[in-house]
């Protein structure tokens, strides 16, 4: 228990990324209907700053790992590792913005960039928090800056249908957690990870069983929505479809990021002593998601909503891994998220490029003859899909083998085949989009595509460079996670 | 050089692709004249490869190792055995050649088919010369990309679905086989504790009968699919019908054969028991010579006469496996033979295609008749291949199928009878080929003006053809350089054996002579 209600420096170091955030972009809504029309790109290079502060605080803070304010918060490898992960999607998606909203609406807004900011708050508190009630609050600021980005070109009906079914559907399943942890503290008396773990040791279990399954299930449910695991998944493609392509991004990849940050560690803490009874219905999730995710996407015919789907099969590709409920588990989850959010990133980058203004050209046909018109374009988003696919030396090949070694590891011999074979059915999905892209010609009326602002080219630059990287020498990461992945417990 | 030739080998056509990139596209003929400097030069640096190899030595040479990846135990480690030997060779021999052949045909994005071309030339390099099991499955599925683009791009009019099939089918074949390559690396970590995927290493894994089996069928699926062993064949038609000429010259002659090397290199030594097993050899054995004798009775059907080449090969990788899974030393040496020999022999028949498909642009037999009297060294020079082909004694083929029959005979009689029906079928649709093409009187009109082969071609059937001469006159370095590693795997598999089989392999040699 507390013997002081003010904070030791230690405490502030470990949340000063969050406090940085917070407050910077809290700057940035003030400034902002200050600044000139003509300036408001500034508001992206601000948001870039506070990023890149908060990156190199959250280092600064793992040089002394620890809990703060009586243990709600905790920086550990897993944290860090998570915290730099959701920094560098959002200031990946900060680059590829930039422009975007010139070309959609003729100005550009800088309040956009200030909810970046603020949703990485949210993530970056899931990731850290070691607290049910901590861990709630990050997933609504997340939440609630990423429905407003969803429906953020409000005139747009498409974005409208987007944010609104993101924050009905959304508000639905966090509810239900809200709810589990309700249960979970009338059962255990506590919020906090380790006590509630203890209590579970404790003979909670033997007392009230039942009860627990049932607060763990509801919490399961909200957690499933946010990793969009079937079958939670049916908002996904119509958000990603709807939502400008960056908010697309940036949702699939670094909210999912952190909602399986916050899964894992409330798995892996918490409810580990429960984890034999969790692994029927996780198998069954993670089968069901990676089946549903690549057999809806072979259909698709629209790339947005191929990748919404795609990325809900990498979804189920992940949780094989948290089936595994080991350590290597954990850090197959964590190297596979950090080449998920690469790849992720860059394609929909590319496919922001692409669209053009209004998003006209989101059909897989409108590729046809990419190479052509953009080379350059044309072979990161080669990268990228081989990525996806999982082909060696791109980040994605070493990402699914340490998964499913992991699952095999734990003798999930059955998950591991199913899902071998999902990986190889899906490729066929990514294929088409290389088949239009190099062996189509260009379609009649497909002009040039717009030329690229610096932003959405470093933006796809470094998630190419990142992909390549992990897929040529993924030791450095490797290492870290299996580190980091020990600290959970 | 010296320490460091393999990866000078491998490296040099990346390098080749490297610079190419920096050439403009618009330069047609500096970016061929370079693409061929480098497939040249690729062929050159592995010449000392076989001249230093010293093939008095067991285990393996020119080995380099470096830590790849720690954490995992994955290594660059690679190094070269008898067998790998040749295979490089003939890498490097068959994309020098297959690079040269494409001169006037590829008219069309030039410089990214010739870096494709190149970078295919490093994939499989790399398959042939790992040690590590985790760098060969990387270099085995990086060899999809650029095959999969020669078809989708360069190809015939189904390339499309061609091109996706070949793709999707050797990724699922690839992922599976990855099963099998984390269960087997797994076991090791339980038995050891030592994290590695190097195969020397992995050998020493004891496995459950059962276990041992299941990996085995997990390798098998992705080499079979590979090879193409019956009935994982039907993509094979398709990719090499609807490639260009010089991707079905190095589908035929290189791509196919990381299959039945897969099967050499490391099902055998690793899966010493499940190889062994009756059931397992019996099923592999059956599905080669439905193999061999399916592929020789469609070919005999087929009216398109690419098709009808591509659906040779299922017949005759059905004796390169025969010849592995008759578990002796007379059918893997004769099968790596084989191998080698169908990369000469298919290889030219697939020129041949090319040839006059760039003069008249179809495929059909029935286009065809009566060649002989309008390109007379044309028709010599396919003479040349069909009778290497189809095994006439003093050319390549005879060796190879020679020796595998032997060896069939020795396992099972009836193997061996059923294998010899292969060869007569064999025999009935390249002569058939032939005279429906090249004999008789010309009767299509298009065919008259038809120009003989220019000088371009002749370099490329001339060393061909001087090579199956030189195997079929003189086997003896082949079967010698071979003889060490084919023993020790015979002996892992088998056990050790009294010395009939060096008895016979002597014998063999004799007769060969």
């Amino acid at each position: 228990m507390p013997t002081s209600f003010i904070p030791t420096a230690a405490d502030l170091l470990r949340l000063s990324p969050d406090i940085v955030l917070t407050a910077g972009g809290a700057l940035m809504m003030v400034i902002e209907p200050l600044t000139g029309a003509a300036r408001k790109a500034r508001m992206a290079a601000i948001a870039v700053l506070l990023i890149a502060a908060a990156m190199a605080l959250s280092v600064m803070a793992y040089s002394d790992p620890g809990t703060s304010f009586s243990g709600m918060l905790v920086v550990d490898g897993f944290s860090t590792f998570f915290r730099i992960l959701v920094y560098g999607c959002g200031l990946l998606t900060v680059l590829m913005s930039v422009d975007y909203f010139k070309r959609e609406r003729g100005s550009e807004s800088g309040e956009y960039y200030a909810l970046i900011v603020f949703s990485l708050v949210g993530q970056s508190l899931m990731a850290s928090a070691n607290e049910l009630v901590l861990l709630f609050i990050g997933l609504e600021i997340s939440s609630i800056a990423g429905y407003i980005m969803a429906g953020y070109l409000r005139d747009d009906k498409r974005n409208n249908e987007s944010a609104l079914k993101y924050f009905l559907l959304g508000s639905f399943a966090t509810a239900f957690m809200l709810y589990g942890v309700a249960w979970i503290y009338g059962l255990t008396g506590s919020t906090n990870l380790d006590t509630v773990r203890r209590a579970i040791l404790g003979g909670a279990m033997e007392q009230s069983g039942q009860m627990l399954m049932i607060a763990t299930a509801l919490m399961f449910v909200g957690f499933a929505f946010k990793i969009s695991a079937a079958p939670f998944h049916v908002w996904a493609p119509d958000v990603y479809q709807g939502a400008p392509a960056p908010v697309a991004a940036f949702l699939s990849a670094g909210a999912k990021a952190a909602a399986f940050a916050m899964l894992v560690r409330v798995a892996a803490s918490a409810f580990f002593p429960l984890s034999a009874k969790w692994e029927m219905l996780l198998w069954a999730t993670a089968l069901a998601t990676m089946i549903v995710g690549n057999f809806a996407a072979l259909r698709q015919s629209n790339i947005k909503r191929m990748l919404a789907y795609s990325s809900v099969a990498h979804a189920g590709y992940i949780l094989v891994a948290v089936t595994a409920h080991s350590e290597v588990g954990i850090a197959a989850v964590m190297f596979y998220l950090a080449s998920y959010v690469l790849m992720t990133i860059g394609v929909f980058a590319v496919v922001t490029l692409v669209a053009s203004k209004g998003e006209r050209f989101v059909e897989i046909d409108d590729f046809s003859g990419l190479v052509q018109r953009q080379p350059m374009l044309a072979i990161a988003l080669t990268i990228f899909l081989f990525s996806l696919i999982g082909i060696p030396l791109t980040g994605g090949f070493f990402a699914k083998f340490y998964v499913f070694k992991a699952a095999l590891d734990s003798n999930l011999t059955w998950l591991t085949i199913l899902g071998l074979l999902n990986s190889a059915a899906a490729a066929f999905y990514y294929l088409r989009v290389l088949v239009v892209m190099y062996m189509k010609p260009a379609a009649e009326g497909a002009g040039p595509v717009d030329p690229a602002g610096i932003g959405i080219k470093a933006a796809i630059v470094a998630s190419a460079v990142g992909t390549l990287y992990l897929g040529v020498y993924p030791s450095a990461v490797l290492d870290f996670a299996g580190k980091a992945a020990q600290l959970v417990k | 050089m010296g320490d460091n030739l393999l990866s000078l080998i491998l490296c040099t056509p990346l390098i080749g692709v490297l610079v190419l990139l920096f050439i403009p596209g618009t330069m047609k003929n500096a970016i061929r004249w370079w693409a061929n400097i480098s497939a040249v030069a690729g062929f050159l640096v592995s010449l000392p490869l076989i001249m230093n190899f010293d093939k008095s030595l067991d285990g393996y040479q020119f080995v380099e190792r470096i830590n790849w990846i720690p954490a995992l135990g994955v290594q660059y480690l690679i190094g070269v055995d008898g067998i790998s030997v040749l295979m490089v060779m003939l890498t490097t021999f068959m994309g020098m050649l297959a690079i040269f052949s494409s001169w006037d045909s590829i008219n069309d994005k030039v410089k990214e088919y010739y870096a494709m071309f190149l970078l295919q030339q490093v994939g499989m390099i790399g398959v042939f010369i790992s040690l590590d099991f985790m760098l060969f499955y990387v270099f085995w599925e990086l060899v999809l990309v650029p095959m999969y683009f020669i078809i989708g791009v360069w190809g015939g009019p189904r390339k499309l679905y061609a091109a996706i099939k070949f793709f999707l089918y050797t990724l699922a074949g690839g992922v599976l086989m990855l099963l099998g390559i984390i269960t087997l690396y797994l076991q090791h970590i339980a038995q050891t504790g030592v994290a590695t995927f190097e195969i020397t290493q992995l050998m020493n894994t004891q496995m459950p009968m059962w276990m041992e089996q299941l990996v085995f069928w997990s390798f098998f699926l992705g080499f079979a699919i590979k090879v193409p062993m019956f009935p994982f064949h039907t993509w094979l038609p398709d990719a090499h019908t609807e490639a260009p000429t010089a991707g079905s010259v190095i589908l035929a002659a290189v791509l196919l054969k990381m299959g039945t090397y897969g099967f050499i290199r490391f099902s055998l030594p690793l899966l010493p028991n499940a190889s062994a097993d009756r059931t397992i050899v019996n099923v592999l054995v059956v599905l080669s010579l439905i193999g061999i004798i399916y592929g020789a009775l469609v070919s005999l059907m087929q009216q398109d006469w690419k098709k009808l080449v591509a659906y040779s090969s299922v017949s005759h990788l059905g004796f390169c496996t025969l010849g592995i899974f008759a578990l002796n030393e007379q059918g893997i040496a004769g099968s790596v033979i084989q191998q080698i020999n169908h990369g000469i022999s298919t290889g030219m028949l697939f020129l041949i295609v090319g040839v006059i498909y760039e003069r008249r642009h179809t495929r059909e037999i029935k286009e065809y008749g009566g060649l002989a009297h309008v390109m007379p060294n044309y028709a010599v020079v396919f003479a040349f291949a069909m009778l290497s082909s189809a095994g006439l004694p003093l050319l390549n083929g005879f060796i190879g199928e020679f020796t595998i029959l032997q060896a069939a005979f020795q396992a099972n009689m009836a193997w061996g009878a059923f294998a010899v029906t292969g060869v007569i079928f064999g025999a009935a649709y390249l002569l058939w080929l032939y005279q429906r093409t090249m004999l008789g009187e010309v009767t299509n009109e298009k065919n008259k003006g038809l120009k003989d082969l220019n000088w371009k071609e002749w370099v490329v059937f001339v060393p061909l053809m001087a090579w199956a001469i030189a195997i079929g006159v003189y086997p003896k370095p082949y079967f010698d350089i071979l003889e060490k590693p084919v023993a020790a795997i015979v002996e892992r598999v088998n056990g050790p054996k009294a010395p009939v089989n060096a008895a016979v392999i002597e014998l063999k040699k004799t007769e060969a002579r």
